[in-house]
């Protein structure tokens, strides 16, 4: 009786421990939201081509990407911002290695209610109203209006990067913080919807979540400068100021199938699947012509 | 063999039951271990009463009063809603309504506890938010009062069972003598049966308010998540429970930002025991 129990247990033990080191033809890849789509798209064009592995993809925000490459739950982390001093630190300590592949490029876009009048933001008003120096809409030329700052969690690679790039302008001996009544919201979803709703509102996210029912503020890098609206062409030419590397990174450089796969990201293939998800592919010359006409939504 | 089997049965039971204690020392210890190293860091008064939440800034900001107001005042919020109406309903279904409307309303409102709280989260963020921030002409929905309508229904089936079993244990013979003295109906229920089943009822209230304060994902989606001292509930709060769920993720595991989570952890376990042991003392407080 007792010695049938036993067999049980250790057949299931085995099975339990075979399934997990069955991984050779599969990934795991994690990390930024604003990438979410556009890993899933990868995934699936890339297990079309490849029947036999299996990519897997799920979001959570940058930083959740980069802590599990570091604890080995991932094989591929997504992350819309550069990976952070003390987080190589803390991988090293770990006994793994990140390696940064640039894969794409995304502008950061301000959206607020298509009924605000306000359509032209210098990058030095931006940081005034996400810090709480401007309040009212009357103050940038629109409706006298409280503002509704409308932010990231502080899981989310977006969130670092306006921080970083248009709070502080780049100058990391700033210290300025969004203001403490900043609503933070789950998604970019969430602010998407929330703008939509809210003629008072301002919130920013990837180029992708742009829809009509919001509408992109053009941005100016200071008050010289021409007002460059949130677009593709505008991303590639580098003129808009709030745009950024989208980034994939992979514990030593990548083998096996890990290496198939950036591969076919990098790939005229892949980086037109970047295309395709209103992103900004990173190869040089690549370009809207490259695609067949009404590939791009 | 029948002595063996006799033998390692009882272990089993014994080991069952002592499990589920034996994890509780164990989570508060690791809560402990791992809350307690900010400490080190940060002193704990400077922890409680900082008033700016920055913890991915370099160096972090960790006060978390405003995070600790956030949790009260929903928590408020809702008891002031859920309260008096969770116990008027307890007291219709115990003593007023008829059995057969008795049976559904119980039913109906047991059915309330099983709707996950993201479901009611999301059902507030579509049609509560718009609604309340219409109302009331504010820049957002996203309040401590939209947090405050959805926990109080969230809190309404716990104190509504709780309290209606507490009403239906009150001895028939107190009912039968207060009609004998010539009471009404209602004299009987106000004077009588509601003194009477007191602690009961009491003790629902604090395991409703309970379940409000460790409610998180309903909470993170509908009252905005600013890290602000309100000043009224109109405006938007950010939880405890909110923060720990929403940074969690981010946290590189060994960083200052972990511990002030579990630090976090800590003060919400100080919080959800003294609220469960003042129900139990009620609860097992006999009537005089």
């Amino acid at each position: 009786m007792n010695k049938k129990l036993i067999v049980i247990f250790v057949g299931l033990f085995c099975c339990v421990s075979g399934y997990g080191a069955n991984k050779k033809n599969s990934i795991q890849i994690k990390g930024s939201d604003t990438m979410v789509n556009l890993g899933q798209s990868w995934a699936e064009k890339y297990m079309e081509k490849n029947p036999g592995d299996f990519v897997a993809v799920t979001g959570g925000g940058s930083g959740t990407g980069i802590s599990s490459l570091i604890s080995s739950t991932c094989d591929v982390a997504m992350s819309s911002r550069n990976i952070k001093e003390k987080e190589i630190a803390l991988a090293k300590q770990k006994g793994v290695n990140p390696n940064e592949i640039k894969v794409a490029l995304d502008g950061l876009a301000v959206v607020v209610h298509p009924a605000n009048p306000v359509d032209k933001l210098t990058v030095e008003q931006l940081a005034a109203i996400f810090t709480g120096k401007i309040t009212n809409w009357k103050d940038v030329g629109g409706k006298d209006l409280k503002i509704v700052l409308l932010s990231r969690e502080v899981n989310s690679g977006t969130h670092v990067y306006f921080k970083e790039h248009v709070l502080r302008k780049n100058d990391p001996s700033r210290t300025d913080e969004f203001a403490s009544s900043a609503l933070l919201l789950p998604s970019s979803q969430a602010i998407a919807d929330e703008v939509a709703g809210n003629t008072g509102a301002i919130g920013y996210y990837g180029m992708g979540y742009i829809s009509p029912k919001q509408k992109p503020v053009s941005v100016a890098k200071d008050a010289q400068a021409p007002y460059i609206g949130p677009t593709i062409e505008n991303v590639i030419k580098g003129a808009y100021p709030i745009s950024r590397p989208l980034f994939l990174y992979t514990n030593g450089s990548p083998s096996g199938i890990t290496q198939k796969f950036v591969e076919y990201v990098l790939s005229e293939d892949g980086q037109k699947i970047v295309l395709e998800t209103d992103f900004v592919p990173v190869t040089p010359g690549f370009s809207k012509k490259n695609l067949p006409d009404g590939a791009v939504r | 063999m029948r002595k063996l089997k006799e033998f390692i049965i009882e272990k089993l039971i014994f080991i069952s039951g002592i499990a589920s204690i034996f994890f509780v020392v164990l989570i508060f210890l690791f809560l402990l271990k791992e809350g307690l190293a900010l400490f080190k860091i940060c002193p704990p008064l400077q922890f409680i009463f900082g008033k700016s939440w920055y913890p991915i800034s370099d160096p972090p900001q960790l006060g978390i009063l405003p995070l600790i107001f956030g949790s009260v005042l929903v928590t408020v919020g809702a008891a002031v809603i859920s309260i008096p109406i969770g116990v008027a309903c307890a007291v219709f279904i115990a003593e007023v309504a008829p059995k057969k409307s008795k049976e559904f309303l119980k039913a109906g409102i047991e059915l309330l506890a099983a709707i996950p709280s993201v479901v009611l989260g999301f059902i507030g963020m579509v049609t509560l938010v718009p609604w309340v921030k219409q109302v009331f002409h504010l820049p957002t929905g996203l309040t401590a009062l939209s947090g405050s309508i959805m926990l109080a229904f969230m809190a309404m089936p716990t104190i509504v069972s709780i309290a209606e079993d507490a009403l239906y244990s009150v001895p028939k013979m107190y009912k039968e003598a207060a009609f004998a003295l010539g009471a009404t109906h209602w004299q009987t229920i106000y004077r009588v049966i509601l003194p009477a089943a007191s602690s009961g009822i009491l003790a629902a209230v604090m395991l409703g308010i309970g379940r409000v304060i460790g409610e998180t994902m309903a909470v993170m989606m509908i009252t905005g998540n600013a890290a602000v001292i309100p000043q009224s509930i109109l405006q938007p709060v950010r939880t405890l429970t909110a923060t720990i769920a929403a940074e969690m993720g981010e946290v590189v595991s060994g960083s200052e930002h972990y511990f002030a989570l579990f630090a976090i952890g800590i003060v919400l376990f100080i919080i959800s025991f003294a609220i469960n042991v003042t129900a139990d003392l009620f609860l097992h407080r006999k009537p005089k």
